[in-house]
């Protein structure tokens, strides 16, 4: 079996991961740190928007909406390529990394912002209503009863869109940051073996299989929508 | 940095018109690269979800851990491993066929899964009903199940949808001259940040539509569920 013999050695190649496997697992990390990043602060930054936009300052929520929506319109990569090779025009200089983390962190506010958003007018207005009844002030209301409850409404769609947004650190790679792709790509470079490719998916397939199942969990738990 | 000076950065207007054609010829690929890989896309999921409505294990097992497995990899590194890895084993599939071969397995799981969920949500009784008057098991299929279980999933079809269109901006990795990649080139040649702007701007123009129609539907949907 010539043929087989040539594909193991093309991409499982034991020499050529044997010596690079390294730079990958250093590449993991820096796609694990980069990751967390954007989660922790895309989903504040998204929170903070929205609880800005229950307050109903229609000028200021006219510019979050619009803000938003450039966000979700535009390809990440298009934001990125902007921060990185664009804004050096101006005199600022962000790193690969700098550039990818912010890009990714203003999409994800973004993206959960609207989501969020969504839940909180889910909450039936009645909630709200008996609540000030009660004597309640707005931010309590807001924090107390209505946050809670449309939080618990919005988690799968905000699971799945921020594994989705969190994915997009391997376009790192094409801004220079040494995450897995972008090590994977550079030892493929070196070694004129894509082995190190081979290894750089499995290392995603490590890093987001368990997300992605986790993912499917949470929204088979928290909601069937249409389900009968 | 004065209002002049960041308009000689971003927004000089010249250059838009010295890189207009190279813009445009980019714009046009961008949305032919859509029109291909949105409906491979579909085809891949409508086959997959298919799929998965066997009772038998041994498809739904190995289904799952496809749709899985595509849906956990970065679509960057999949195009990555088809343009610059296949190559090594003879295999050159070309920007062009690289991109729809990773747009079809990539997009595919997504739409699979949405679809999935989608003839899900269509009750038994329907087909029981359908075959009871004697339709057969394919137009059951493509006239009374598959209608249904779109509308069901509608807004998560129309926001794949826009996920798709705006992922052919990374075949500009792949050299692959769409409007992205052409904007790079002609802000390589113009030293001049303005080109990557103005794709940013058609961007925008082109998706804003479907962002807003999206924002309604997910509202709808939202507080429909509760």
């Amino acid at each position: 079996m010539k043929g087989w013999d040539a594909f193991v050695s093309s991409f499982l190649n034991l020499q050529v991961i044997g010596t690079y496997w390294p730079v990958i697992v250093q590449g993991f990390f820096v796609t694990v740190e980069l990751a967390v990043l954007i989660v922790i602060v895309g989903l504040a930054l998204g929170l903070v928007l929205a609880v800005i936009r229950a307050f109903g300052i229609r000028p200021l929520n006219w510019l979050i909406i619009f803000i938003v929506d450039v966000f979700r319109a535009l390809p990440p990569l298009v934001i990125i390529v902007l921060l990185y090779f664009g804004l050096p025009a101006a005199g600022l200089s962000f790193s690969g990394f700098t550039a990818t983390f912010i890009s990714l962190a203003l999409i994800l506010a973004a993206f959960s912002e609207e989501i969020y958003w969504a839940g909180i007018t889910a909450v039936p207005h009645g909630q709200t209503e008996a609540a000030r009844a009660l004597g309640l002030r707005f931010l309590h209301v807001l924090f107390l009863v209505v946050l809670p409850q449309a939080l618990r409404m919005v988690i799968p769609p905000l699971v799945n869109r921020t594994i989705a947004i969190t994915k997009g650190t391997a376009l790192g790679s094409v801004v220079a940051v040494s995450e897995i792709l972008g090590a994977a790509q550079s030892s493929v470079a070196f070694s004129l073996n894509p082995s190190p490719l081979t290894l750089g998916a499995l290392a995603y397939l490590i890093l987001f299989l368990p997300v992605v199942i986790v993912g499917r969990r949470i929204e088979l738990r928290f909601a069937r929508p249409f389900a009968r | 940095m004065s209002w002049e000076d960041f308009q000689d950065a971003f927004l000089d207007w010249s250059i838009v018109v010295q890189a207009w054609p190279i813009l445009q010829a980019g714009l046009i690929s961008t949305i032919l690269l859509s029109v291909m890989t949105v409906p491979l896309g579909i085809i891949g999921g409508l086959i997959l979800a298919a799929l998965s409505r066997a009772e038998s294990r041994w498809v739904s097992i190995p289904l799952g851990i496809w749709v899985d497995v595509f849906r956990a990899l970065p679509p960057l590194v999949l195009l990555i491993f088809l343009y610059a890895g296949l190559p090594f084993a003879g295999l050159d599939l070309g920007p062009w066929g690289s991109v729809a071969l990773a747009f079809f397995l990539n997009t595919g799981a997504y739409y699979a899964e949405i679809l999935r969920a989608g003839l899900e949500s269509v009750p038994r009784g329907q087909s029981e009903a359908a075959r009871a008057l004697g339709l057969r098991p394919t137009p059951i299929f493509f006239l009374i199940v598959l209608p249904q279980a779109v509308k069901n999933v509608l807004p998560d079809l129309v926001s794949n949808t826009l996920e798709v269109v705006k992922l052919t901006s990374l075949a500009s990795v792949v050299a692959l001259p769409e409007l992205l990649y052409q904007a790079r080139q002609a802000q390589s040649v113009t030293y001049n940040a303005t080109p990557v702007v103005a794709a940013a701007i058609l961007y925008f123009l082109m998706l804003w539509p479907v962002v807003r129609l999206l924002s309604r539907l997910e509202h709808q949907k939202i507080a429909g569920n509760r």
